[in-house]
């Protein structure tokens, strides 16, 4: 199998949130309790039970009003700060496809990988285990479109060979590829008329120095049955 | 829709005015951003707030709620004064050409008011609003456009003072982007340019909803784009099968297949059909209707079978008739039940104390009943009314029935969506506990009814014990309804007038063509026939071949009328049947074959300059697109009324406020105000993607509710400033009829506009939410106590797109 990618088009997306409930319906991920926050934009973060989330961005260019819908999601790295920090193994990257997928069995919740992960995504659920986006791996190597691609209604997020879906972005016209070669290219591309800052897109995002080192320090310190505290990691990395 | 949804793909201009497809109809968007993307279009929205919709625009122009008719109104004139109408067109295929009774006065000279206005009845005598005629019967026309009297003229003096100044003066919208619009728009006067208009409530929810739509009709009908790919006027509807619902009769005026439900005085067969069934002495004019006793007496042996015969008038005196001069449209029956007159209520798949307008009055008419019996997938604000906010169930002596029914996924049948297309869909799932398709539960009730008239006779048994009812035993076969639907041989036809063949009684007719006057064919609804033929299930195709390359799509499902894709298709081509745009063509003469090639067209005569040559509109006598519309209630051309309540003056008819023959109702309940400084701002009500009408389906789907927990109002932020409430600040929002809290959606996203020199600001709210679910009340109540029953006069539906309201930041 060919690198696996989502290709994900701002200028397509209405904001219809579809990707958001499919992502939880394939996911059996149950809803949170949210209120209206001043915003339509729910829940407010990322969370143990929301992998895929659509952010709604209101600005003002020239006089004119601006809504924005960007997906905010793992963007499965081609060298997953994630994986290299995580010290039991839990976090992997699948060798055919790229994707970034995790053993929720195998994790202990250390939360290296959120201070790790260059676009702060990964998050925990109630039992402190890692969710996130694993571009419904299960789906994928049963021949099947991750399912907030398959629900689009507008091809805003298209799914395919990540080689090929590049090429098309840049058949299209799309100059800007925020992904396709930022930290040695990631799995989830973003195809952009505007700069990423635009859309609120981190705009040279950056894998911590020492994620290498802090893996080999935790692994030690698991080894040894020693509790891992978020301190420390945050300590190592700053 | 004229056209449908995949055609949208074709347009080269797309305006989005009254409706709001991201959010409300997203697939739609899929073609819209498709024809963005292939062949450059324009996106076009105008709306009183900045829309996902909008955010995909390439031009947004917001106008203040209700303001439309003159936005449309300033177009006509901007297309006629600078002449960028499709001439051929207009002189060919619209009745722009035909001369107007003499005695007919517009509001231009009347300072508001149309000849024949009643004000004591609030009534319109339509006398004068008739074409002249010749010796032969035939209107009169003037193909050059110039005589005074002629539809064109005084369209142009109609709107002769529908400025830039003035429509900006009344909308709120800067000049120069209500200018852009223009000039996007009118450019598709042009042969090979098309623009289409998806509208949906945001259009007709107004007491001037049906004029609305007609201004945009004229504008299409002005250039050229009705009949063609990528146009027409298309309704973007409000729920799945709301369209299926509507052809079958839904409505109080019309049984299924749009025939006028009969009236008391329509004392027999004979005079229903030579009133209903119009003539015409146009030569060209295929005058479709005037097959209607085919369509009635088909519909009659449907209805009561072997008992409908010649001898009895098929049955005629069994359908229940309309008092001559009464409506019962939907807030005329809540009227009545607020008055007591009304015992028992049948809430069937719907939720009115929310989903009505000025719902307070509903709520309160609900404990007037006797008996009320809920159909629905959950208990409801409805059915459980007598516990809701302000009740006092000791007092409410209102028996309630809840029965469980069946979801679209759990039952078999035919869906119709906003293209027409009939979609065959199957079970998924059983339903769950003793819930039934809501079929057999009328089946059920038949079979009760029946048994009760049997033991116990009654006023007037017959129409009960006599119907054609067999449809399965307890699991009721929905094919079977869909057979009748399409029609069949109630006996042998050895000779067909149609086509000289042999027909065998229980066949199934081919077509509605087929049907006859005589009692030999039965026929559920019409427009459906060709639906399940003979040769099987049409709506349960799913071919996708796609000969002419423009989405059409023949043989994927059916669509009503006789598959075909695109209405009034004999308008895109010109009086030698050649499509005026080439590159799109949806029907084409073949000289050579002597006929059409590509979609099903309106009727297979030869083009309208040749030998037997038809006009193309042919459901209208006078075989054209009609912009005189001497039909309706309130005025043959669309005049800008302020709405019912609204903070302002009518600049153009300062005499006129607000539509003069709207509908409004004089309970307690009803009230309405108008420039009242304790209601100074303008309300309206929408949708979004995640619920769904009044999100009893999509508040008890815990995903939908985590996107949109609860009731909001979105607001500007210079009425926010002045009230100090910030985003996420709980509200009271209070009209003339109602109070109900939100979340403050502080934004960019609504303007405040300047009407009048002054100003105007706009909060918007959507009607989703009700107190019964979540059950811990986090989602508030319904928009829907905040608006008023004030109706259109031609179809009642209500003005819930503009009222007035005042806001404040919650003390608690």
């Amino acid at each position: 199998m060919a690198r696996k990618g989502l290709l994900i088009t701002p200028d397509l997306c209405i904001g219809c949130r579809a990707c958001q409930v499919a992502c939880k319906s394939w996911n059996d991920l149950p809803a949170e309790k949210t209120k209206n926050n001043g915003t339509h934009e729910n829940p407010p973060d990322l969370t143990g039970y929301t992998y895929n989330k659509i952010r709604f961005i209101e600005k003002v260019v020239n006089g004119e009003v601006r809504w924005i819908f960007v997906s905010q999601r793992c963007r499965h790295c081609g060298e997953p700060a994630c994986v290299q920090v995580c010290p039991v193994g839990a976090m992997q990257k699948d060798l055919d496809t790229g994707i970034v997928f995790y053993d929720k069995n195998v994790c202990i919740g250390c939360q290296a990988c959120r201070s790790a992960c260059p676009f702060d995504v990964p998050r925990y659920d109630k039992q402190g285990k890692i969710g996130k986006c694993h571009m419904c791996i299960d789906r994928v190597k049963a021949g099947l479109v991750p399912a907030c691609a398959k629900t689009c209604p507008t091809g805003a997020i298209r799914f395919g060979d990540r080689d090929e879906l590049i090429e098309k972005a840049k058949a299209e016209g799309f100059k800007i590829l925020h992904g396709e070669k930022e930290l040695g290219g990631l799995g989830v591309v973003f195809a952009l008329s505007q700069p990423p800052s635009y859309y609120e897109l981190v705009e040279n995002p950056q894998k911590p120095e020492k994620v290498v080192a802090l893996g080999e320090m935790l692994k030690i310190l698991v080894a040894k049955g020693l509790p891992i505290e978020n301190s420390i990691i945050k300590e190592f990395l700053s | 829709m004229t056209n449908h949804y995949i055609d949208l793909k074709n347009a080269d201009v797309i305006l989005v005015m009254g409706g709001n497809p991201a959010e409300n109809h997203p697939v739609a968007m899929k073609w819209i951003l498709r024809a963005k993307k292939e062949r450059g279009a324009k996106l076009i929205v105008v709306d009183p707030k900045f829309t996902r919709t909008a955010s995909k625009a390439d031009l947004y122009v917001q106008i203040r709620p209700g303001s439309d008719i003159a936005f449309l109104g300033g177009l006509i004139k901007y297309i006629i004064d600078n002449e960028l109408y499709f001439k051929d067109y207009v002189v060919n295929y619209t009745d722009l050409p035909y001369l107007v009774d003499p005695n007919f006065k517009d509001t231009e000279d009347l300072e508001g008011v149309f000849s024949g206005y009643d004000p004591m009845k609030r009534k319109y005598d339509k006398a004068t609003w008739k074409y002249q005629l010749d010796e032969n019967g035939v209107p009169k026309k003037d193909p050059t456009l110039k005589d005074p009297n002629c539809v064109f003229q005084l369209l142009k003096k109609h709107y002769s003072r529908y400025t830039l100044d003035m429509v900006s003066e009344i909308t709120g919208a800067p000049k120069e982007k209500i200018l852009e619009a223009y000039k996007i728009i009118a450019e598709t006067g042009k042969p090979n340019k098309v623009a289409t208009e998806c509208y949906a409530m945001g259009w007709t929810q107004h007491t001037v909803g049906v004029q609305n739509i007609r201004a945009f009709s004229i504008i299409q009908l002005l250039l050229g784009n009705i009949g063609m790919a990528g146009g027409g006027v298309n309704a973007l509807r409000g729920e799945s099968n709301v369209q299926g619902s509507t052809d079958m009769g839904l409505l109080f005026h019309t049984l299924p297949g749009y025939l006028p439900t009969p009236k008391a005085g329509d004392v027999d067969l004979k005079t229903y059909c030579e009133k209903y069934t119009p003539k015409t002495k146009e030569p060209k004019s295929l005058n479709w209707w005037k097959n209607r006793p085919k369509y009635i007496v088909s519909l009659l042996k449907a209805f009561w079978g072997d008992h409908a015969t010649k001898e009895n008038d098929f049955c005629y005196s069994y359908l229940p008739k309309l008092d001559d001069d009464k409506t019962y449209s939907w807030y005329d029956l809540f009227d009545a039940m607020y008055r007591g007159k009304i015992k028992g209520f049948f809430a069937w798949g719907q939720n009115p104390a929310c989903s009505s307008a000025n719902a307070n009055k509903v709520r309160k008419a609900l404990a007037k009943l006797d008996w009320l019996v809920c159909v629905n997938l959950w208990d409801t604000e409805t059915s459980s009314f007598w516990k809701g906010p302000g009740m006092n169930p000791k007092k409410i002596k209102t028996e309630v029935f809840l029965l469980p029914c069946a979801a679209s996924v759990e039952k078999e049948g035919s869906i119709t969506n906003s293209g027409r297309w009939a979609q065959w869909r199957y079970k998924a799932v059983n339903p769950p506990g003793e819930a039934k398709p809501d079929a057999e539960i009328i089946n059920e009730l038949y079979k009760r009814i029946k048994a009760l008239y049997e033991k116990e006779g009654g006023a007037f048994p017959d129409p009960i014990l006599k119907l054609n009812w067999n449809y399965g035993d307890k699991h009721v076969d929905t094919k079977l309804i869909a057979k009748e639907y399409n029609g069949y041989f109630t006996a042998d036809v050895p000779e067909h007038p149609v086509d000289k063949k042999a027909y065998k009684k229980g066949q199934q007719v081919p077509s509605f063509v087929f049907l006859l006057d005589d009692g030999r064919t039965a026929c559920g609804n019409w427009i459906y026939s060709s639906s399940f033929t003979d040769a099987g299930n049409m709506m349960a195709r799913r071919g996708k071949e796609d000969p002419t390359g423009l989405g059409l799509y023949p043989n994927w499902t059916w669509c009503w009328p006789v598959n075909r894709r695109i209405l009034y298709n004999r308008a895109s081509v010109d009086p030698m049947g050649n499509p005026w745009d080439p590159t799109r063509p949806v029907i084409k003469w073949d000289p050579q074959a002597k006929k059409w090639i590509g979609d099903v067209p309106d009727g297979p005569q030869p083009p309208l300059a040749m030998e037997g040559g038809v006009l193309p509109f042919i459901m209208k006598p006078t075989g054209v697109g009609t912009v005189f519309g001497a039909g309706l209630a309130d005025g043959p051309f669309p005049t800008y009324y302020e709405p019912v309540e609204s903070p302002f003056d009518n600049p153009l008819y300062p005499k006129v406020r607000h539509n003069p023959v709207a509908k409004l109702y004089a309970t307690p309940e009803d009230i309405y105000v108008a420039k009242d400084p304790r209601y100074p701002y303008v309300g309206t009500t929408y949708r979004v993607t995640e619920h769904w009408q009044t999100g009893v389906m999509t508040r008890h789907t815990d995903w939908l509710l985590e996107l949109e927990p609860q009731v909001f109002v979105e607001m500007d932020k210079e009425l926010a400033k002045k009230k100090g409430i910030k985003s996420g600040d709980k509200v009271i929002i209070t009209s003339p009829r109602g109070k109900i809290w939100a979340i403050a959606i502080v934004t960019d996203r609504i303007k405040p506009l300047v009407i009048q020199g002054k100003k105007c600001h706009i909060i918007g709210i959507p009607w989703h939410y009700g107190w019964r679910w979540p059950e811990d009340g986090s989602g508030g109540d319904s928009a829907n106590l905040l608006t008023p029953s004030a109706v259109d006069p031609n179809t009642f539906i209500q003005e819930a797109k503009c009222f007035v309201v005042n806001i404040e930041k919650a003390t608690k």
